[in-house]
């Protein structure tokens, strides 16, 4: 074991699967960095530090950088898979997603419902994602909930080093196309994490019930959030089963309906919008399956119906905070029939 | 470049096969038994053929929308493919992708594509595959986009167009100009005066030129093509002038064409008869060798729709598979 941020433990899962399986193959911008220019190449390793070293290590076949062009790096993602190798592609921030998406849509998500299902593209798309950063409305957003609507695709989102570590080693292994939502305010978060391979698999989500802590991270990220409401309430008396998803396709929908069964009270806590989104998906599952077992109704903390704003105190009211997660779950404890919302 | 007397039968078979195809569906697709939009490839098949007879199973191509062309000259089964185009369960594609989306990843045929413009950057990947396996003893092998005259004007071709000569893969860009994108006029929407090569080439390749309606022509600058990139020399790019006989569509009113025009590019630059007369003229294969496989392959087309009308249809259950390998 060892203490990692999760950058760290991107670029060692990175390294470890370059070296256990010759046809995985990193490309994107900057990867290399510093390709034509007098610093020569890994002048930068990539502008998360997430692949330091590959091009060193793996040559210029393996470590590819590219020009600043999205859709020829996803397409080309996904035609090296149809050829046999595992890329991972690296789409700096999530939302370049929309300059690619027919590649992400129309292409890598429908190979093998199109062709019949003979074929395999396992490709693992890396995305940079999240607000936080008061990075404005182009360099923020979440976009993992609109790539959850996308049947073909799996959607993985770690929340910290060890998951990140464990769930991209799946991820490149798996058969299927992966987009690794990596949240960029936590690339420098520290966590316990083995140097030995880790896989884990994609469901269940982790628990951080209290007493068993999930990593600490900056407030306004979503499971640190969550976490860190759940402890407040616990010293309220409120005891608060926290559930880590990590993986939104597939989704653990039995995970979900225990928790429900178990506390009666739902609160979903999304960094994506509130409409059509993943918090309103899960809102919609719970209402479907578990409504006998409701004793409030669900509510959504989510950012609001806006982009992301720049201004420091204007993306921190955007964002969803602890105290809002708290306030929102004691109301949703004091909820009696009958009182108004 | 010579051709041994079964290469060109081959050929011919090939081509013939295509343009029958491509007449049967004309036909049939008139009679309402078949659903969706399909396009058309009879003009083009001088092209097809001409490039793929000189590939090897483990050389990539992606095709268009208009793709049935590039499937059979690759390898795809015709009864398969027209079971497909029929929504059968027995399809290529099991029904669930239809004209537009058959594909044969074993025979290195990557998909015809229903949007114009997304294969040039999947065939940039395949072409960095062949890149990191290195060459094997005929040089690398080679990915092959194809595109028209309308793919050549998305931003997803430029891109990977770059991208191709950046990383010097073994890619080649193939654009089939048969002067029509949809409804519009080449010179209209290419902006270089109709011309794809030259700007093919300010992306930094060699590009070649070549006359699309002759099988000969088209395997000679192919050769020279092929060359040049097995050897590792980098992507190349080709424009051939071709010719579309049907609509963009099946259902195309084409009132976009010249009086007589349809009649003229049959007359004139019709890639079968021009072949007949190449071979024959140079006295390389008799006229009842090409009469004997006309009936062959008009056997195999009719065979080929009575088992797609027979075959089994998919059922609602089917709708929910082949998403995912595990899920």
């Amino acid at each position: 074991m060892a203490v990692m941020q999760l950058r760290e433990a991107i670029s060692l899962t990175l390294h470890q699967e370059m070296e256990r399986d010759p046809s995985v193959i990193l490309l994107g911008e900057d990867v290399v960095g510093g390709m034509g220019t007098p610093g020569g190449p890994e002048a930068i390793g990539g502008i998360w530090k997430t692949s330091e070293g590959l091009y060193g290590k793996f040559g210029a076949h393996r470590g590819i950088d590219t020009p600043i062009s999205e859709s020829a790096i996803i397409g080309a993602a996904a035609g090296a898979a149809l050829a046999g190798k595992r890329p991972v592609a690296e789409l700096m921030f999530a939302d370049f997603v929309g300059v690619c998406l027919d590649q992400i849509w129309n292409q890598i998500a429908k190979f093998r419902y199109m062709f019949g299902g003979k074929t395999r593209c396992p490709v693992t798309i890396r995305i940079a994602y999240g607000a936080g950063r008061n990075a404005g409305p182009q360099h923020s957003q979440a976009v993992y909930g609109m790539m959850t609507a996308i049947p073909g695709l799996k959607v993985v989102i770690p929340s910290s080093p060890l998951e990140a570590r464990g769930l991209l080693t799946s991820a490149i292994r798996d058969d299927d196309p992966v987009l690794f939502f990596e949240p960029k305010a936590l690339y420098a978060t520290r966590e316990d994490v083995p140097r030995s391979q880790l896989l884990d698999p994609f469901r269940p989500p982790r628990q951080g019930r209290p007493g068993h802590r999930l990593p600490l991270g900056p407030r306004r990220q979503v499971v640190p959030g969550a976490a860190q409401a759940a402890d407040l309430l616990a010293q309220e008396g409120i005891g608060c089963d926290v559930l880590d998803l990590r993986t939104t396709s597939p989704i653990d929908e039995e995970a979900i309906l225990d928790s429900v069964e178990l506390t009666g009270r739902l609160v979903v806590v999304d960094e994506n919008g509130p409409r059509c989104g993943l918090a309103a998906d899960i809102a919609a599952l719970v209402g479907e399956k578990a409504f006998a077992a409701l004793r409030a109704p669900v509510r959504m903390v989510t950012p609001p119906h806006t982009p992301v704003p720049f201004a420091v105190e204007l993306e921190r009211a955007w964002l969803p905070s602890v105290e809002r997660v708290a306030d929102t779950v004691r109301a949703t404890m004091a909820w009696r029939e009958g009182t108004p919302r | 470049m010579q051709l041994s007397r079964d290469q060109m039968l081959n050929a011919y078979r090939r081509m013939k096969t295509i343009r029958m195809f491509e007449d049967r569906l004309h036909d049939e697709i008139q009679k309402g038994e078949i659903a969706g939009f399909t396009h058309l490839y009879a003009g083009q098949e001088a092209v097809a053929v001409g490039i793929c007879d000189q590939l090897a199973p483990r050389d990539f191509i992606i095709s268009t929308h208009r793709g049935h062309g590039h499937c059979i000259a690759k390898g795809c089964d015709v009864t398969g493919m027209m079971k497909e185009i029929w929504g059968s369960s027995e399809g290529l594609c099991k029904g669930k992708g239809g004209s537009m989306h058959i594909a044969d990843v074993d025979q290195g045929m990557l998909g015809a594509n229903g949007i114009v413009g997304a294969g040039a950057p999947i065939a940039v990947g395949a072409a960095i595959s062949a890149a990191l396996d290195g060459p094997g003893e005929n040089g690398l092998a080679v990915s092959i986009a194809f595109s028209g005259d309308g793919a050549c004007n998305q931003g997803t071709t430029f891109e990977a167009m770059n991208l191709a000569v950046v990383l010097k893969v073994p890619a080649i860009f193939v654009f089939e100009n048969n002067h029509y994108s949809e409804h519009t006029g080449v010179d209209y929407a290419v902006g270089t005066s109709g011309d794809i090569a030259s700007r093919a080439e300010a992306f930094g390749m060699k590009v070649w030129r070549g006359n699309g309606c002759d099988f000969f022509a088209v395997t000679e600058v192919m050769r020279e093509v092929l060359e040049h990139v097995r050897g590792g020399h980098g992507p190349a790019a080709v424009e051939f002038d071709t010719e579309r006989y049907y609509g963009h569509f099946e259902g195309d009113p084409q009132r976009y064409r010249g009086k007589g025009e349809l009649d003229r590019i049959r007359a004139e630059r019709d890639c079968l008869a021009a072949f007949r007369e190449s071979v024959r003229g140079a006295k390389l294969l008799e006229g009842a060798d090409l009469d004997g496989i006309d009936a062959e392959v008009s056997t195999l087309i009719d065979a080929a729709v009575a088992e797609s009308r027979a075959a089994p249809r998919p059922t609602a259950d089917d709708v929910t598979t082949d998403v995912y390998i595990a899920y």
